[in-house]
């Protein structure tokens, strides 16, 4: 069920201001993809462009092509609501709903969207979701709690669990570990790697260290100068970009040279 | 080094103590013991009154705790001490007249309550007896139909402009509507319920829901500012995160947005129904006043709690005890009515707040 995304030529605006400029990549299917970078680049940008979230902002508009298996995202008649139900996100900022409580918050993405479902079927669901997430051990006991009672890591694994409860094609992670401790990101790490097998990872990180632990592949996003849209410089394998990257501005932020 | 090094310090710090003479912890109280002591003595000899009395006895107070304070503890502590007497004068001050207006309405109001005080109305009724059920039922209609009518228009347009319009022109110009709608005199809310009511039913049009929309008049623009204010307070991740599974724009708002302000949104109802259910002049002008229990808001005549007050006192009859007491009567059972519903909203506040569970 995981797809690949192709990009070209993409261009992102927010009103007349140009954010990102001609992004190329392809992102394979049961991979880890990463995006590094310096801040306000445009690689959160790009990755709300890849479910049309950014498009929740007003005034923010696209140019250009993003094709999930041959279906291009931003053709005519094609319904957002639609996209983000196959292309899941999780935060920056654990953000579980606070009227819900732990089952409630797993099933939401199904419950929200109307979708009927027996009992067996929605503790099914619960279940397999807070496995996947690796937090079934921990809140088993306690599923009719609040959501927002649990802390900081379990708060995001449960959005990751909330996330995955859908079935997405691809799942976009936006900072997931920023607000997290060592402990707790290690935790998202691992479940990272285990989610790889079933869904296409798109990821956004601050940390160097975390790109090279987690992904197959790295794009590196920088500004030409202040003011000026974001663009892509390398897109390369993990491997290859932190050893042997072919731009010259890659290893310099890489190696802490970036002025 | 090591003489250099004590040539660059300041050589004179001062010698300060941590402890300081202090005043007595009794010393408030003798201070005002005095002051009363002083201020009574005009009083005795030259027959002020007790205000006289107790405006001088603040006044030598607050001078007189400072010039102590300042000779014993310092300036510092002076200034405090100035400070705190004024805060609490003020207080005092401001509770004069919730105060003595509560004793003047339950003084005046207990002695009237009894079972045929709640359980009758004023129909053929002369002198003593009778009682507000009519009036009762008339304020629980009118202020409940108010409600039915402000609470969907008020909620939705509060929705529209924080979900929808926000930022655009017409929100723009519909927030600056309400504020004005807020500003206006209740009478005016009275005459327009009025001026509507005639164009279908002719001149001296009489109904309870012509005062449910007067009294809306008056409620929508404090359900749309307090839901406005509630919607504003839901953090955009919330909807961001309702937004990435996939759940569309009008379920978001009505499965996550609505339920995390609800608590805020209800209390804002709860006070705003508080605030109309005492408001007099519409209610004088299209619901009318009656002696009669009427359950119909769409015919005849209805009388309401502040109605049945303005005229028990105004026009109580002869002899005119009787209709003052009820008056008084009246005015207990309304305060309460209210006090009532403002502690139902604390209630529902707390009940319906998302819990964290820690």
């Amino acid at each position: 069920m995981a797809k690949s995304i192709d990009v070209s030529d993409l261009d992102i605006y927010y009103g007349d201001f140009k954010a990102v400029e001609g992004v190329n990549m392809t992102i394979r299917a049961k991979s880890v993809t990463a995006f590094i970078g310096p801040s306000g680049c445009g690689k959160s940008t790009f990755l709300r462009s890849l479910n049309r979230m950014h498009e929740v902002i007003p005034g923010a508009r696209v140019e250009g092509k993003v094709v999930v298996e041959g279906q291009d995202l931003y053709a005519d008649h094609v319904d957002p609501v639609e996209v983000r139900r196959q292309i899941g996100m999780v935060f920056q900022r654990p953000n579980p709903f606070p009227t819900m409580s732990i089952y409630e918050n797993v099933l939401a993405g199904n419950r929200l969207n109307a979708r009927k479902m027996k009992k067996s079927e929605a503790d099914d669901i619960v279940e397999r979701s807070l496995k996947g997430a690796n937090l079934w051990t921990e809140v088993k006991d306690r599923l009719g709690r609040p959501g927002m009672g649990l802390s900081g890591g379990q708060q995001q694994r449960l959005c990751i669990a909330r996330a995955i409860a859908v079935q997405p094609q691809v799942l976009l992670m936006d900072e997931p570990c920023s607000a997290l401790d060592p402990i707790s990101t290690s935790a998202i790490e691992d479940l990272i790697h285990e989610l790889k097998s079933e869904y296409t990872i798109v990821i956004v990180t601050h940390n160097m260290q975390q790109a090279a632990r987690v992904s197959d592949e790295t794009g590196f996003f920088n500004l030409k100068a202040a003011g000026q849209p974001g663009h892509l410089v390398e897109f390369n394998s993990t491997q290859k970009m932190f050893a042997n990257p072919d731009n010259d501005s890659t290893e310099a932020y890489i190696s802490g040279r970036f002025g | 080094m090591a003489a250099t090094d004590q040539d660059v310090r300041p050589v004179t710090i001062p010698d300060a103590p941590l402890t300081r003479p202090q005043l007595p912890s009794w010393a408030p109280v003798l201070v005002a013991v005095v002051a009363l002591a002083v201020a009574a003595l005009p009083v005795v000899l030259l027959g002020w009154s007790l205000v006289a009395m107790v405006v001088l006895t603040v006044v030598i107070f607050v001078v007189a705790l400072p010039v102590w304070s300042s000779s014993v503890e310092g300036p510092r502590k002076a200034k405090d001490r100035l400070a705190s007497a004024l805060v609490w004068s003020a207080f005092g001050l401001a509770m004069i007249p919730l105060v003595t207006l509560m004793w003047q309405v339950i003084s005046n109001g207990v002695p009237v309550l009894s079972a045929e005080f709640f359980t009758y109305s004023m129909r053929n009724i002369v002198g003593e007896g009778g009682g507000i059920y009519h009036a009762i039922i008339g304020t629980v209609i009118v202020t409940a139909w108010a409600a039915i009518i402000s609470v969907p228009i008020g909620v939705m347009a509060g929705v529209y402009l924080i979900e929808y319009g926000a930022g655009s022109r017409i929100a723009r110009v519909v927030t600056f509507l309400v504020d004005v709608m807020t500003g206006i005199p209740s009478i005016v809310a009275g005459l327009f319920a009025y001026a509507l009511f005639v164009l279908f039913f002719g001149p001296g049009v009489r109904m309870g829901i012509g005062g449910a929309v007067a009294l809306s008049v008056l409620m929508i623009p404090i359900v749309v500012r307090s839901t406005e204010e509630m919607l504003k307070l839901v953090p955009d991740e919330l909807r961001e995160a309702s937004y990435a599974l996939g759940v569309p724009k009008w379920r978001t708002i009505t499965k996550v947005v609505l339920p995390t302000a609800m608590a805020g949104i209800v209390t804002g109802v709860t006070l705003a129904v508080a605030r109309v259910a005492g408001e007099t002049a519409p209610l004088l002008i299209i619901a009318g006043d009656t002696d009669s229990v009427n359950f119909n808001a769409f015919a005849e005549r209805m009388a309401t709690l502040p109605v049945f007050i303005y005229y028990s006192y105004m026009q109580p009859g002869i002899p005119p005890e009787f209709g003052q007491e009820r008056a008084w009567g009246a005015a207990l059972v309304l305060i309460a009515i209210v006090m009532a519903l403002n502690i139902l909203a604390r209630f529902i506040s707390r009940r319906f707040t998302p819990k964290t569970g820690r």
